[in-house]
């Protein structure tokens, strides 16, 4: 495990950012790599996967969608290990990448994260600027951050159990819409 | 093969039954509209909008794809402080060069695009991925969904990757992307771009945009560039011409820095005798 790293007080940034974009329609010839959502071998022991739907504010799937997945490690060590691009059978890089289906589903195979969540990028054609979000392991549905949200707010970062994994569904919009963070706000305050 | 058309009089044009049925001035009413309500909004609070608005009806495919509440601040902590790593197994060398992925030279404009790839504070990100995909010289992408009546070039894929040197450089060498038509209203056109997709040193500051080219006539029309509503927020997303970059004989040189939202986390020494 790398060594640990506490947030600091928020120095005013020198530089304004350059701003985001739209992923748009035609990405997928591009980020999407061969094996780049199978983080740990399909199937294998301790393989768990993690998977489900994009949604938009009709409830009808996202084909055009991507989703990219960062984890810790089952024994909580954050991964700092190249090759997720180009992955050796055995390791673990902890960072996948998974384009939607033509029913949105995205699907990724990887461990357990020991940190309690999956943290997940979102982009899509439509969508002007990615989204962050965190998916929680069942197990960790008490953690005190998540019990600061309203209930129904807070079930929507929650991952189902299943016999091979979990279940995540992303909503963009709508009645479940899923809860999207800002990590900046501290900067703006 | 894309359906090209028939002739008419005397120039060929598409056939096509599904233009759509919003206008350009439709369009641009919209976006004039959200950019003056910026910028009153602006002159009485100051409060400044560095990213795209999510909400942007003008880019139609948004309208349901944009969420309504807002994002929840929080902290970033375990491995949101920390970004994924790349290094030269995921990346070869020749990646950089999407001019050279097939037998033949592509058809087209031969440029070279760099600049750095900085943190808020001007820190480079070092040994990072940069990943760049295209159209061709046509306006057309190498990709199935791509129906437009331009040619494919066989000799152009459109799609580059490579690392950050120690300095935050990136450099790619390629061929300039045409304009391309797309379906949002009727007549519309996307200005020239290049997507870039890129990470830094925190997971929190992933970032996938679009590099455009200095004096595109398209920009004012185009509502995936205005859904950036500060004028000089926008502009960062155009590329400067850079004579010193441009080869005797060979290519013309674009220089586009990229800034990345600023991280949380303690700087380690790595990061600061930069
Ligand atoms: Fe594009």
């Amino acid at each position: 495990m790398p060594e640990a790293r506490g947030i600091r007080p928020v120095e005013t940034p020198a530089l304004d950012p350059t701003p985001g974009q739209t992923v748009g329609p035609f990405f997928g010839f591009a980020l999407p790599v061969p094996g780049g959502a199978e983080i740990a071998p399909a199937g294998a022991a301790g393989a768990v996967r993690l998977h489900g739907r994009v949604l938009d504010g009709a409830g009808s799937p996202v084909p055009d969608a991507m989703v990219e997945l960062w984890q810790s490690d089952t024994d909580g060590a954050v991964v700092q290990q190249a090759g997720s691009l180009r992955r050796s059978a055995g390791e673990f890089t902890g960072w996948g990448r998974a384009a939607t289906d033509a029913d949105g589903w995205y699907e990724f195979w990887t461990r357990v994260p020991g940190g309690g969540f999956f943290s997940l990028a979102v982009f899509a054609r439509g969508l002007m600027h990615r989204l962050f979000t965190r998916a929680y392991l069942p197990t960790a549905a008490s953690d005190p951050w998540l019990s600061t949200l309203p209930q129904d707010r807070a079930g929507t970062l929650v991952a189902r159990a299943q016999d091979d994994g979990f279940v995540f569904d992303i909503h963009l919009q709508g009645d479940q819409e899923t809860v999207f963070l800002d990590f900046s706000a501290r900067d703006r305050r | 093969m894309p359906t090209v058309g028939v002739m008419t009089d005397t120039v060929r044009q598409p056939v096509d039954a599904s233009t759509p049925d919003v206008t350009q001035a439709q369009i641009s009413a919209q976006m004039e509209d959200a950019a003056q309500s910026y910028l009153r909004g602006l002159a009485d609070h100051g409060r400044r909008e560095l990213h795209p608005r999510l909400d942007y009806p003008a880019y139609r495919s948004s309208v349901l794809r944009h969420p309504t509440k807002d994002p929840v601040p929080v902290d970033p902590e375990g491995v949101e402080l920390w970004s994924p790593v790349f290094g030269e197994r995921d990346v070869a060398a020749v990646e950089a060069d999407l001019t050279a992925v097939h037998a033949g030279e592509p058809l087209g404009e031969r440029i070279v695009v760099t600049g750095r790839v900085l943190d808020a504070h001007g820190r480079p990100v070092r040994r990072q991925l940069v990943e760049v995909w295209q159209a061709n010289a046509s306006g057309r992408y190498a990709h199935q969904r791509d129906q437009h009546p331009a040619p494919l070039d066989p000799n152009f894929t459109g799609v580059g990757r490579c690392l950050t040197d120690d300095q935050g450089w990136y450099r790619f060498q390629t061929i300039k992307p045409g304009p391309y038509p797309w379906r949002n209203h009727r007549n519309a056109w996307r200005p020239a771009h290049i997507h870039f997709s890129l990470f830094g040193t925190e997971f929190t500051q992933r970032l996938v945009t679009q590099m455009y080219f200095p004096g595109d006539p398209l920009f004012a029309l185009d509502p995936i560039y205005q859904s950036i509503l500060d004028p000089a927020a926008r502009e960062r997303l155009i590329a400067s011409y850079d004579h010193d970059l441009t080869q005797p004989e060979w290519a013309t040189g674009y220089r586009w820095d990229i800034v990345l939202d600023g991280t949380r986390r303690t700087p380690t020494e790595e990061d600061v005798d930069a």
